[in-house]
């Protein structure tokens, strides 16, 4: 059986993908996707603490992570596309608008 | 919990107005989509719907838990259910006038409104970390589509997105946080928690430290305190007035709430890791948010970093550790929400389609065209500052009394200096009220619900600082059956 610290390590290394990813990307979609990086990782760490625990609150919880992500997802590119649609960019750092 | 019998899973009267307003947002949502709808029905079901809610929040018993014993409805959470559903029925008030005048005809704008406020007394309600999750993304994900709603607008798409990306990048933290805490402690029941880190001896455990870290974090995002603050300005700007007025509180005190909750039911014992943080937190909130405020001449992003300075005072109380200290919050974030929602009131009320009433210049003179407003507005700031008689200083007041009592001298000293420096861009804009020419400006008529919202944030201003043990005492009350 692959021992729990591995898929740990797996997680944690994805976790920090996702973060780097967010921080360094500009382009908004690969933050989206850095973002769903993050709560993948934190799902893979649900179910394989759950699976090792032999309890079922971690796989539940990853149940309602994947549907609040896709909601996320919807909600998220929904604003990409009204955005695009005004300002033609999807770039975090065109977004100058509102500063001081 | 397997000895529960399975009706018992369920009970209805713990959840009864979070029940209420679900079936009131859905009969809503089915309601918007009929083309010819008279323009006062959403509003007022929406109103309607906040009073039943609490009235049934009063009704129902203390200490009962419901849905596996995942939610609870004690005193705390029935206190910060009402600073909720107050402010949702403020900005219900508020919102007919600010959506005539720049012409917002959503009829998905209370349904989103009334499913934030679902989210939030769930947060808050929440004694298990997965209810907690699912009741956060709930508000989170309701306040984005808010924010968002003017979607012709460049400037509410901008705040839209980047409260999208910092609220969901903080969501990713918070689980990521949660998932270590399960792992360690096998439990997510918040008094199991406690319990769990106290058998396991975890308290110096530096996996579990993270996680509570990272969770710390995110309701640092979510409460708009330094460093965290960042997206804070921009989004209180974009966003229309009504909504940026809601979310300056509702949201604010919803995760104010669960901070309160996690740390003082579930990491008692860890005080020592966590109050440092906060305090931090704290202090980097109160400089940074009264000092940047100076700069603005924009007057929602003056009251977007005002807000940030007052989750930094609202952080003091939290991070005393001492239930006194709790109960001082609880009762600064019900006055802070009253001040806030008074001043954004007086905010729509002179709000027009071409950005009136956001620029600071537009209140110069306004003492003369209409001193009723200017009168109201200078109430508001003075408590804003926390200048006695108003309650924002007897707020402030308990919370150095709290801190101080906890042993943090030098942060009850960092709170009143930084509350000095507020004074500048507090009165500023009252000096711009009275002390200006005015430029040629229309007398403006309040409307009806403009007016309720005000009279309902000036009595409470006004009771709050002369009789100000009342709330403190419900608070501390409150606290018994935490």
């Amino acid at each position: 059986m692959v021992p729990i610290s591995w898929y740990l390590t797996l997680s944690a290394a994805i976790f920090s993908v996702g973060v780097y990813g967010f921080l360094t990307r500009r382009n908004v979609i690969l933050m989206f996707l850095s973002l769903e990086l993050m709560l993948n990782a934190a799902n893979l760490n649900l179910v394989a603490l759950g699976h090792y625990m032999g309890d079922l609150r971690g796989p539940i919880l990853t149940f309602f992570v994947i549907a609040v992500a896709a909601a996320e997802a919807a909600i998220g590119l929904g604003l990409v596309v009204a955005l695009f649609r005004n300002r033609r960019t999807v770039y975090a750092d065109e977004l100058t608008e509102l500063k001081g | 919990m397997n000895a529960v019998p399975p009706l018992m899973l369920f009970s209805v009267s713990p959840v009864a107005p979070e029940l209420v307003l679900v079936g009131l947002g859905l009969l809503l949502v089915g309601i918007a989509s009929f083309p010819k709808v008279p323009k006062l029905i959403m509003p007022s079901v929406t109103a309607l719907g906040a009073l039943v809610a609490l009235m049934l929040l009063y009704t129902t018993s203390s200490g009962a838990t419901s849905l596996m014993n995942m939610l609870v409805m004690d005193g705390y959470s029935r206190f910060f259910k009402t600073i909720c559903l107050v402010a949702l029925l403020l900005t219900v008030l508020i919102s007919e006038r600010y959506r005539t005048a720049v012409d917002m005809r959503h009829g998905e704008y209370y349904c989103l409104m009334i499913f934030a406020v679902v989210g939030m007394m769930v947060m808050i309600s929440a004694v298990d970390l997965i209810m907690l999750y699912v009741g956060l993304e709930l508000m989170a994900l309701s306040v984005y589509c808010l924010v968002g709603l003017l979607k012709h607008d460049t400037r509410a798409n901008e705040a839209a997105l980047k409260y999208f990306l910092m609220g969901a990048f903080s969501s990713g933290f918070f689980l990521y946080g949660l998932t270590l805490i399960y792992g360690l402690t096998g439990t997510t029941q918040l008094s199991e928690l406690a319990q769990r880190i106290a058998l396991l001896d975890l308290s110096a455990n530096y996996a579990l430290l993270a996680g509570l870290g990272l969770v710390a974090v995110a309701f640092a995002f979510k409460v708009a305190a330094a460093p965290f603050h960042m997206w804070t300005p921009d989004v209180y700007e974009g966003a229309p007035t009504a909504v940026t007025a809601f979310m300056s509180v509702a949201p604010k005190a919803a995760s104010f709430a669960v901070l309160g909750r996690v740390l003082m039911e579930g990491f008692p014992m860890m005080h020592d890791q966590w109050g440092p943080l906060l305090a931090v937190f704290a202090l980097l909130s109160m400089a940074v948010g009264n000092i940047v405020a100076i700069a603005q001449t924009n007057i929602k992003r003056m009251l977007a970093y005002s807000s940030i300075a007052h989750a930094g005072y609202a952080l003091l109380g939290i991070l005393a550790g001492t239930a006194e200290g709790l109960s001082a919050t609880m009762n600064y974030l019900l006055i802070y929400a009253l001040m806030s929602l008074g001043a954004f009131a007086i905010i729509v009320h002179l709000s027009s389609r071409d950005g009136r009433g956001e620029r600071l210049e537009d209140y110069k003179g306004l003492a003369q065209d209409n001193p009723l407003a200017a009168l109201l507005m200078l109430l508001f700031m003075f408590s804003l500052t926390g200048i006695p008689p108003t309650a924002g200083f007897m707020g402030k007041l308990y919370l150095l009394i709290a801190i101080m009592n906890a042993g943090h001298l030098w942060l009850a000293l960092g709170a009143v200096l930084f509350s000095a420096i507020s004074a500048y861009y507090y009165l500023r804009l009252v000096r711009y009220m009275y002390m200006h020419e005015a430029k040629p400006a229309p007398r403006l008529v309040f409307s009806f619900g403009v007016a309720a919202a005000l009279c309902v944030s000036v009595f409470g201003v006004a009771a709050l600082g002369v009789v100000p043990s009342a709330v403190l005492a419900w608070a501390g009350q409150a606290m018994l059956g935490f």
